[in-house]
């Protein structure tokens, strides 16, 4: 393997794992994020052979977690994709942030989701969707939040 | 969007590191968080010979506190580790209260202190905390040994620093903060986690009517952080906020960027400079 090659490139393309997108290959869109050791980090700025030891999770990898299952349920509830290219790098951010704290303010998703842009859907349905995926986890009913 | 080719050296010590960078001088560039140096080498903003991977030198990592009470941070320590760890929100409380304006988490889990501060991004918190707390840079090479330059001197141009293509930026020295001491840190960025248009950090002794060493530095109006002295001058001095502020306005000279002109930038400085001022406790008098 190449060295200058990033580890976005290298899980699409020595593994297969096409679900880790590339939008914008310099930091900005969040489309890459893969959790590395357990922190979201952008596939598009760490090189491959840095990932060299460490466990690499990507969005093909997250389906099992209650946390995953939780977002990509409201996600589609909320309609909070549309073309999906940017969802995966989405999701996995928001895991981590519901990971960390599991009652999130809508400033603090927002905030947390800042580095991950979305060109389709609108920020809204996007915070909402995590807003009702945290409160499904706390054990709170989450069929009762009035759409917008 | 592909970076050039180039050798990967992953440095296995100090001493190594050091070598490397003796023997290649400009033509390798050291690999800290990546979070600048990846996306400039894929745009082939820069095309090293050799990439320099420090990640592996664990002494970089430390956050330390020294006899005299101040800080000790090495190079790697992370942007997200300066956010939560304790012992930065009581010993330095300024740069607590800056890093979570520092880009976006992802970002913020990679991106090094040292990398921030060796590349001197004008518009990053950083540099411009560094300069506001009177901060030690610890830089150290094969031909010069160590030797500690003062934020203030190191800032030196746009993206020029007082390192030399040889060393290694080992870490920063932030002094213990007096009983007295006060903070303030604000920015102002069209999205959260962008780089600030303008921002401001202050470090202060005393209280209102009886300052000292009051340390206004600007950034992201400048090639460097941009430390306001004439301005700084007039409040110790107790001269009248509209006088300290036409102070500033003098002494700033702003280059507009894609959304701000430079009044524009100049206008949302004295904002800062306002809304710092009054939080510190000082009326503002005459508005
Ligand atoms: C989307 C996005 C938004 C961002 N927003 C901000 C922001 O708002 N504020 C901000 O300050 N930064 C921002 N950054 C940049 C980020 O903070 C970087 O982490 C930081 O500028 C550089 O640190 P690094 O550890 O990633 O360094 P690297 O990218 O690894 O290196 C940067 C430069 O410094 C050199 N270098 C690094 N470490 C050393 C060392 N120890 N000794 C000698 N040379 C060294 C490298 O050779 C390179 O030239 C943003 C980045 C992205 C991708
Ligand atoms: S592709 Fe990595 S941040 Fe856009
Ligand atoms: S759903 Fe298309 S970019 Fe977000």
């Amino acid at each position: 393997m190449s060295p200058r090659e990033h580890l976005a490139d290298a899980l699409r393309q020595r593994c297969g794992l096409t679900g880790t997108h590339l939008g914008c290959e310099h930091g900005v869109c969040g489309a890459c994020t893969v959790r590395v050791d357990g922190a979201a980090i952008r596939g598009c700025l760490m090189l491959a052979v840095q990932a060299d030891g460490r466990q690499v999770r990507t969005i093909e990898g997250a389906g099992d977690d209650p946390v995953m299952q939780a977002l990509q349920h409201a996600f589609v509830e909320r309609n909070a994709l549309q073309c999906g290219y940017c969802t995966g790098g989405f999701l996995l951010t928001a895991a981590e942030l519901l990971e960390l704290d599991p009652d999130p303010s809508r400033e603090a998703i927002r905030e947390y989701l800042s580095g991950n842009l979305c060109r389709c859907t609108g920020y809204q349905a996007i915070v909402d969707a995590v807003e009702l995926a945290a409160r499904r986890l706390r054990g709170q009913s989450g069929t009762d939040v009035a759409l917008p | 969007m592909k970076p050039a080719p180039f050798a990967y050296v992953r440095a296995e010590s100090f001493e190594h590191a050091l070598d490397v960078l003796a023997e290649h001088g400009d033509d390798a560039l050291v690999l800290a968080g990546g979070q600048s140096l990846v996306p400039m080498l894929n745009l082939r903003l820069v095309q090293p010979a050799v990439v320099l991977d420090i990640n592996a030198l664990h002494a970089l990592s430390t956050i330390d506190t020294h006899a005299e009470g101040g800080l000790r941070l090495g190079a790697l320590v992370r942007h997200r580790e300066i956010a939560i760890h304790p012992v930065i929100a009581t010993r330095a409380p300024l740069l607590r209260a800056a890093a979570p304006w520092i880009a976006h988490p992802a970002v913020r889990h990679r991106g090094t202190l040292g990398g921030s501060l060796a590349l001197g991004d004008p518009a990053a918190e950083w540099p411009a905390c560094a300069v506001a707390l009177d901060a030690t840079i610890r830089l150290a090479s094969r031909a010069r040994g160590e030797r500690c330059v003062a934020a203030s001197a190191f800032f030196q141009g746009l993206y020029q620093s007082d390192r030399r293509a040889d060393e290694l930026l080992v870490g920063c020295e932030f002094p213990r903060a007096s009983d007295d001491s006060v903070f303030f840190f604000r920015e102002l960025a069209r999205r959260h986690g962008d780089y600030a248009s303008v921002g401001l950090a202050v470090s202060a002794r005393g209280r209102p009517g009886a300052w000292q060493d009051l340390r206004l530095v600007f950034f992201g109006v400048g090639d460097t952080p941009v430390s306001a002295t004439a301005c700084s001058a007039a409040l110790i001095a107790g001269d009248a906020f509209a006088d300290a502020q036409t102070r500033l306005e003098a002494e700033l000279e702003p280059r507009a960027d894609l959304w701000f002109s430079a009044p524009a930038k100049r206008h949302l400085a004295v904002q800062l400079l306002r809304d710092a001022w009054r939080d510190l406790g000082n009326p503002i008098g005459g508005t």
